[in-house]
């Protein structure tokens, strides 16, 4: 189970690493899709990793249960990380359409600084 | 509890999307309700100043459930006045930007402004570790849309960098937000203060880990080396307005810094010792060095206003390296000040821009009113390269006299003066290519002259420039606020004792 966990925080984290650096908009939108899998997932696991157990405290038994709050933390994170990877296709939906590629890097013309609105 | 401290958050976010959804239509109506809760907002933050300069910490328990279960929002001296500063800067940028028709370029200006204000004025309220990353997103989210607000090919790709560096930062607070959950079980900032310090130093290590984590994610919004090089491109094509607003965006980001650091990692603290002190040290002197070349180097004139708050951003953090109270005050002052700079330079910015039609460094045809707006230049120039009498010289003295520690003074003092110099010379060249070359250029005579600004459009820059008069005026109250502001951030017991105390039992 801890093996399964953290290899697969590891191995998202490196491929979204490794797509982030990427130099066109897509791979770098997987990119971080990949990592905020990555970091739910590890943050999921922040709480103890406890199997087929109730996120409730017994008052009447002694019973096993998981640390809740993680749960509260990821449910968070996933939401705002879903509504941030939104915004940033539309942004970089955006560039596409008013540059015509979907390079991340500015173009020369753009470093001169000829297009002020 | 006094409900008025949630006000700032609630005021905004309940404003927003009436304005979104109610007034979109009418930019008239919009302007006036933007307007009236910024206002409302300066008044409610003004309030706050005074309640907090008492000296007590007001802690805000939402849902009325304790700390650490519940997640709780605390006033103190530091949050009282960074609010009252947000406030402020909003009243100046909406008057700039509704006078100068900014707002009108694109959808939703007003809605994502008081969204803007909603995440910095709640990061620089709450107590809690995971709902200070919640507003950080808040504000990130309203300041991309700010951000591309007007469009253009250009601003669009500097706006896709800003997102993914800022959603790359996000990711890694979430990394750094599970570390610290998973070595002390907590996520209050002041719980966190007092299982930090139990943690014995054999197994630190993890602590240590998101500690440092914890500082690049804030180093990122605060522009430090080597993760400063987001700003230059995202100043420089940001609407002028919006870039002046966001001379506060980079203070939360010192605030943070000066908060989680100082509380919960401070270097009395055996789990980090002075650890983050160590490398924001070097970090702060080198952004102080690549702000000042960059002034040096810029040919256009929003990427060099871009790097002298680069260059500011260097002297705040050097002073906050210390991490003692009297340099945390130097730091405060500065911070109050800088701000103020760097709205007023991109303010005037914008109307110069507007009107050349473009923001190159080269001698062009002298536009209208170009005088007043030399001198408005000069001024702000003056209060961001710290010359005497604005409060830019007040208080390059007051970080200078909090580096005097031997292994502080000679690197810290040299950064800061040569810095100075090297921005001080290029700003004055580029005002004398701005405002005075073209004097000697006669203008074309078929075009005719751009329309002079009106004084609602004047007024917002000039008065950046005179709160920077009035701090350095009454340098002696504001100095004494910040000194208390100061001793009770670094009155770790006090704060800890307030925010855990269950007032029922």
């Amino acid at each position: 189970m801890e093996l399964v966990i953290a290899s697969a925080v590891g191995i998202m984290t490196a491929g979204g690493v490794y797509l982030v650096l990427r130099l066109r908009a897509f791979p770098v939108i997987l990119g971080l899709a990949l990592l905020s899998y990555a970091v739910n997932v590890f943050l999921f696991a922040s709480g103890r990793l406890a199997v087929n157990a109730p996120p409730i405290l017994s008052k009447y038994a002694d019973v096993p249960y998981t640390d809740p709050l993680p749960q509260a933390l990821v449910l968070t994170a996933i939401v705002i990380s879903f509504g941030m990877t939104a915004v940033l296709v539309m942004i970089a939906l955006g560039a596409f359409l008013e540059a015509g590629h979907d390079r991340i890097d500015m173009d020369e013309e753009a470093e001169n600084g000829d297009a002020k609105a | 509890m006094n409900h008025w401290i949630i006000a700032p958050v609630i005021l905004p976010a309940l404003l927003a999307p009436v304005i979104a959804f109610v007034m979109r239509h009418d930019i008239t109506l919009a302007r006036a309700a933007s307007f009236a809760g910024n206002a409302a907002l300066a008044a409610i933050a003004v309030g706050l100043t005074v309640l907090a300069a008492g000296g007590e910490t007001h802690v805000y328990r939402l849902g009325d459930w304790p700390a650490p279960f519940g997640i709780v929002l605390v006033l103190d001296r530091l949050s009282a006045i960074l609010v009252l500063l947000t406030a402020v800067l909003g009243l100046l940028v909406l008057t700039h930007a509704a006078a100068s028709g900014w707002d009108r370029r694109g959808r939703h200006f007003h809605a994502l402004f008081q969204f803007q204000l909603m995440g910095i004025c709640g990061a620089f309220l709450t107590g809690d570790a995971f709902n200070l990353f919640v507003f950080f997103e808040v504000l990130l989210i309203a300041s991309y849309g700010l951000m591309i607000h007007g469009g253009g090919r250009v601003r669009l790709q500097a706006g896709l960098q800003y997102v993914v560096m800022n959603l790359a930062g996000s990711t890694l607070f979430l990394f750094a937000l599970g570390t610290l959950y998973a070595t002390t079980g907590t996520l209050n900032i002041a719980d966190l203060a007092v299982r930090v310090r139990e943690i014995p130093v054999e197994d630190a290590a993890l602590v240590r880990v998101a500690a440092m984590l914890l500082m690049i994610v804030f180093a990122i919004k605060a522009a430090l080396f080597p993760i400063q090089f987001w700003l230059p491109g995202t100043y420089a094509n940001a609407p002028a307005p919006v870039a002046a607003l966001f001379a506060v965006m980079t203070k939360v980001g010192a605030y943070a810094i000066i908060r989680i650091h100082t509380i919960v990692f401070g270097p009395d603290i055996a789990a980090t010792a002075g650890l983050p002190g160590t490398w924001l040290f070097p970090a702060a002197a080198i952004t102080m060095a690549v702000g000042a070349v960059g002034v040096m180097g810029a040919r256009r004139l929003m990427p060099m206003l871009a790097f002298s708050i680069v260059g500011s951003m260097g002297t705040l953090m050097l002073a906050v390296a210390v991490f003692t109270p009297q340099a945390t005050t130097a730091a405060l002052y500065y911070l109050l000040h800088s701000t103020f700079a760097g709205a007023a330079l991109f303010l005037l910015a914008d109307l110069v821009v507007t009107r050349r039609g473009n923001d190159a460094l080269t001698p062009q045809p002298a536009t209208a009113q170009t005088g007043l707006y030399a001198a408005i230049f000069f001024a702000a120039a003056i209060g961001m390269a710290g010359m005497p009498p604005l409060s830019g010289f007040l208080g390059k003295l007051l970080v200078l006299d909090a580096l005097r520690a031997p292994e502080h003074l000679v690197i810290g003092w040299s950064v800061i003066l040569v810095g100075s110099l090297l921005t001080i010379v290029g700003l004055a060249r580029a005002g004398s290519v701005l405002f005075w070359k073209p004097t000697a250029i006669a203008p074309p005579d078929d075009s005719a002259p751009a329309a002079p600004a009106g004084p609602l459009e004047i007024a917002p820059a000039m008065a950046a420039v005179g709160l920077m008069a009035l701090l350095a005026a009454f340098a002696g109250p504001v100095t004494g606020f910040l000194d208390a502001t100061s001793a009770q951030l670094f009155d770790r017991e006090g704060y800890i004792a307030a925010v855990l105390t269950d007032p029922e039992g």
